[in-house]
């Protein structure tokens, strides 16, 4: 690259820089203009408009595009109205996303958070807990596609001949046959689950230890003189108290697992009945080159992410009434 | 605290890196077969024709990557510095999903190299027709069943690049003599010296079909040597989708292969372990002699162990995948072809020159590769293989047929015709059953 290049890069980030600094002295100014006429829903709607603006054209418009492509055929030409909604419920490979799909949400999210709160009890208040928390919280450090290949070197698999990969040389040790772990389906599949549940355990320990810190030691106290036994406790007074946080890492889990594409791509390329639902988007758009099927897999994306979104809201909303 | 904690980290990540740079290195095979560009081609008088084009730059993009990839741009580096073009090449592993991406956003490459025919035809409305120069050089260079794959809708678009020989079987030359087995040229003769074989207390057959995310595709090959074989015309209507996937003569065709593929009588460790055995080392056996034959295009040369000999009088070599009927001449091939997406003078030149002579014989001779230029010496080649199979596809007597699962849309041929081969050799359904499921998931 010369020096002519770099120039030009970086003065059309400058003029990019000055325009904006434009943009937003000339807000500025406007507002305060309002502001002189003090009406506050002027100012309000001055200062909403950029965000608004990007939120228009960054999400309103790909998300009301991507549903009307849902209805058209593989390369946009034809209107084939549900077509691709039966499509998805009718085609074996199709249901076998769906089905996966649901198996992750449940399980993942699920194993992670109980793994997680389970170790944070255990660990907590005991000698060395931040060398144990943190050696459960370093695979939150790898990148997915990381950890997919280094779980993919444990899951390696060879007919014949010296192994590669440490599950399969247990195996053989044991006087096993090796198994070809990710071709195997179902099983496959949980063996994909275990490298998220193995990332997001770091997460979950973390954020339940913090909270475990917070349950007052008066009510435990309390509890014990009652002649609760540790389960009771556990039961009754711990897991109550830190409901709030038990659930924030579950439906941060749940909705990282929803978008989930990098272990399916890394490790399997959603071969072997292993495919889930935002692999599968991708792959129909781009690879097979079927907009339409990938438009309708990512709608249905979206439709279940919905819910989610709504449940924490009024989650965030409640503890925020409960604070005050 | 805060201090072990990062190096925690680091070291971590380090290894994580480490792992992968060692999953993803590239075989090192420097030296072997690799050459220069021939004197003639360095000669600046060569490519006066092409004109002086000061500071421009033509973009190119194709799936080719690593070693290959550098071996093609050193082929066009004279070009480069005696028209002033820069060619700056672009390879990706996810070549289809990052075309799409590159088209529909606006930002095409000038020049793409597709290994799919059928995904070119996908892009005809927005690819440059070749101009009367690029066609002439291109009828000049290569038989009309080539010149058609670079065809649509009767406008030729583009010139090949490379040329695969996909009709092989590797063997242990050593192994056939020492055991008095003669190289087969039908069918019958094939399996004749496949029971021969297994009468003598060895496997015939080697076979693996795993590849990642494209698992299953060295079956669909199988498949197609077999139709081709049958019949060219019901190859081409099987792959034109003129005659349906489950037509009855398409599963007589896999019920053929099956003979081998599915015997295990035959099949080295048993029909079940084919899915999950990588097509890679799926040969490897050969070299110990456990097992005799392995089917698999003229590229399975460079995969070799590092210290195996391939040549006629070398540790293995390949012959070509016998006939039904003797008096047939078949091919099954694969490559790349040119495209065009700009139509600037500079693109222009550059795929001038990417159809001549000049580079086919000077791509030859920079590293293990093989062309079905007919103007090209094919005993330039690095290697014997590479020679033997551009002696074949220069051959004009031999009728070529493309790689079908390549032509088929890719729901087919990337998707459930790969699917329904690892049904097929998994034992989890027949011959009748993948076809039926391949034919319904033909697009509408």
């Amino acid at each position: 690259m010369n020096i002519s290049d770099l120039t030009d890069r970086f003065g059309l980030l400058a003029v990019g820089l000055v325009a904006f600094a434009a943009v937003m002295l000339a807000l500025y100014g406007i507002a305060e203009l309002a502001s002189r006429r003090n009406s506050n829903r002027l100012v309000a709607t001055v200062f909403l408009f950029p965000a608004l603006l990007f939120l228009v054209v960054g999400l309103v418009y790909p998300a009301v595009r991507t549903f009307i492509m849902s209805f058209y055929s593989g390369d946009g030409s034809k209107f084939i109205g549900l077509d691709n909604y039966a499509w998805v419920f009718s085609n074996d490979s199709a249901l076998q996303t769906l089905i996966n799909t649901a198996l992750w949400v449940v399980i993942v999210p699920a194993v992670s958070t109980a793994l997680g709160l389970v170790y944070a009890v255990l660990i907590d208040g005991r000698r060395g807990e931040r060398v144990y928390k943190a050696l459960v919280f370093l695979p939150m450090g790898i990148s997915f596609v990381g950890a997919s290949i280094i779980w993919k070197f444990i899951y390696q698999y060879k007919a014949s001949g010296k192994q590669l990969g440490l599950l399969n040389q247990l195996l053989v040790w044991a006087g096993f046959d090796p198994v070809n772990w990710l071709n195997n389906f179902p099983t496959n599949n949980f063996l994909l689950m275990v490298v998220l549940i193995w990332i997001q355990v770091g997460f979950a320990t973390v954020v339940l230890s913090a909270a475990l810190k917070g349950v007052p030691v008066d009510i435990i106290e309390a509890a014990r003189i009652d002649g609760a036994n540790p389960s009771e406790i556990f039961w009754n007074v711990t897991v109550p108290s830190i409901r709030s946080a038990i659930i924030v890492v579950a439906v941060t889990v749940f909705i990282a697992t929803l978008k989930l594409f990098d272990i399916v791509r890394a490790m399997t390329g959603g071969h072997h009945g292993t495919d889930v639902l935002a692999h599968n988007m991708w792959d129909q758009a781009f690879r097979l080159g079927n907009d339409g099927r990938g438009a309708t897999m990512a709608v249905l994306l979206f439709a279940l992410v919905i819910p989610v979104v709504i449940y924490q809201v009024r989650n965030i909303r409640r503890q925020e009434l409960e604070a005050r | 605290m805060g201090k072990t904690r990062r190096l925690m980290y680091l070291a971590t990540a380090t290894s994580a890196l480490a792992l992968a740079a060692a999953a993803c290195g590239a075989p090192d095979d420097e030296g072997e077969g690799r050459g220069e560009v021939p004197d003639a081609a360095q000669d600046c008088a060569n490519y006066e024709d092409y004109g002086s084009f000061d500071g421009e730059t033509v973009t190119i993009f194709g799936s080719i990557r690593d070693t290959e990839a550098d071996e093609m741009e050193e082929a066009w580096s004279f070009f480069e510095e005696c028209t002033g073009i820069t060619i700056e090449y672009e390879g990706s592993g996810e070549f289809e999903a990052d075309m799409k991406v590159r088209v529909d956003g606006g930002n095409a490459p000038d020049i793409a190299l597709f290994p799919q025919p059928g995904l070119m035809a996908n892009y005809a409305d927005s690819l440059v027709p070749a101009s009367d120069e690029v066609t002439a050089l291109a009828t000049e260079g290569w038989s009309q069943d080539w010149l058609d794959y670079g065809t649509i809708d009767g406008t030729f678009y583009a010139s090949p690049n490379s040329g695969n020989a996909k009709s092989f079987i590797w063997y242990s030359p050593a192994f056939f003599s020492d055991n008095g087995y003669e190289i087969p040229t039908t069918w019958d003769d094939l399996i004749a010296l496949s029971d021969q074989i297994a009468a003598d207390g060895v496997k015939p057959w080697c076979a693996g079909f795993e590849s990642g995310g494209a698992t299953g595709w060295p079956g669909t090959d199988w498949i197609e040597d077999i139709v081709l074989r049958e019949d060219t015309d019901l190859y081409d209507q099987w792959v034109e989708h003129e005659i349906p996937f489950n037509d009855p003569q398409i599963v007589a065709a896999i019920e053929k292969a099956g003979e081998v593929v599915t015997n295990d009588e035959y099949m080295f460790n048993g029909v079940d372990t084919i899915s999950s055995t990588p097509f890679q080392e799926a040969g490897y056996p050969i070299l110990d002699n456990e097992c005799a034959m392995y089917r698999m295009a003229s590229f399975y040369g460079a995969m070799w162990p590092a210290d195996t000999t391939v040549a006629e009088d070398g540790d293995v070599f390949a012959f070509r995948f016998p006939e039904s009927d003797e008096a047939d001449n078949t091919m099954l091939v694969g490559g790349e072809f040119v495209a065009a997406y700009s139509d600037s003078e500079a693109t222009e030149a550059t795929r001038q020159f990417l159809a001549s002579e000049l580079y086919h014989n000077a791509r030859l001779q920079t590293g293990p590769w093989s062309t079905a230029h007919q103007g090209v010496d094919p005993s330039n080649a690095t290697t014997p293989i590479n020679e033997l199979a551009t002696e074949i596809l220069t051959d004009p007597d031999v009728t070529v047929r493309f790689d079908g699962s390549d032509l088929m849309p890719g729901e087919v041929g990337a998707s459930s015709f790969w699917t329904g081969v690892i049904q097929w050799v998994d034992g989890s359904k027949n011959a009748q059953e993948i076809a039926d499921d391949i034919e319904n998931s033909w697009p509408q």
